[in-house]
């Protein structure tokens, strides 16, 4: 399925729709450890490659840890909040703490390619398939 | 004081709405932190995925209400392949308690995390009154 969004005004629908569809989709299912641990992963294709998005606001550039190999990835890292000492609190939503998430992707990346970028509390992952991974076209002699 | 605790997803919640929208789509609220110090209110908010110049703040009739909108240009081209969240703009209302002082409001994004600071007015702050 593809997604297009060019009427502006269904743009963010049909996205959302799209998301929703695929939520709790079983594509991962016997590779993650259940789902749902944080932080929580969005994981989209992009011609050939994988891009992983993750939802980390609040979380220090420096204190993230990405590593891959081979079809796995794994984000690790800390959430501190630092609360200034004697306030009176009202409202304690936010959570910190530290996390540590392996990914594994049924295809095999290529660990030289991988780019991260982290931009407004979103962690991008773009993940390129490896060469040896790609399909083939294979001509009849 | 962060501890070794170890993180559980926070399911968004969306915002329930007296009117409804023309277009469809889903608003969120964003996770809130509220402190008060003796000289100001700090509010907190995460949102993700948003770019501090699509962050609109005002307070009217005593009533604080932040709303942040989510630029779906980098999503074009994207296929989703599993999901875990859903992505939409932001929004939150909080009546406001004491008296902030208007015009010294001090907003800061950073991180995807809007830190609001609102001043209180003089006659609002807290005294401690002496017994003779």
């Amino acid at each position: 399925m593809v997604t297009l969004f060019t009427d502006p005004f269904d743009a963010l629908f049909n996205l959302q729709r799209a998301l929703e569809a695929r939520t709790e989709g079983d594509w991962l299912q016997n590779q993650t450890a259940g789902q749902g641990p944080f932080p929580p992963i969005n994981v989209f294709q992009q011609g050939d490659d994988i891009v992983a998005i993750v939802e980390l606001p609040g979380v220090d550039k420096n204190d993230l840890q990405i590593e891959a190999k081979e079809n796995t990835i794994r984000i690790a890292g800390k959430k501190a909040i630092d609360l200034p000492e004697g306030v009176s609190v009202h409202r304690r939503e936010r959570i910190f703490g530290e996390f540590d998430r392996t990914l594994s992707l049924p295809i095999q990346l290529d660990p030289d390619g991988i780019k991260a970028e982290y931009q407004d509390g979103i962690l991008a992952l773009f993940l390129p398939r490896s060469e040896r991974d790609k399909p083939r076209t294979i001509k009849i002699a | 004081m962060p501890s070794a605790q170890e993180l559980q997803v926070q399911k968004k919640r969306e915002v329930e709405k007296k009117e409804e929208t023309t277009v469809p789509a889903r608003v969120f609220l964003p996770n809130a932190d509220i402190y008060e110090t003796p000289n100001e209110l700090k509010v907190v908010l995460e949102m993700p995925g948003i770019e501090k110049d699509k962050v609109e703040i005002n307070i009217e009739d005593g009533v604080l209400h932040v709303e942040g909108r989510l630029d779906l240009s980098k999503y074009a081209g994207l296929q989703p392949l599993y999901t875990e969240y859903n992505v939409g703009h932001y929004a939150r209302s909080f009546q406001l308690s004491s008296k902030i002082d208007q015009s010294k409001i001090a907003a800061e994004m950073k991180n995807g995390v809007l830190s609001l600071t609102l001043p209180k007015v003089e006659e609002a702050k807290s005294r401690t009154i002496q017994v003779k």
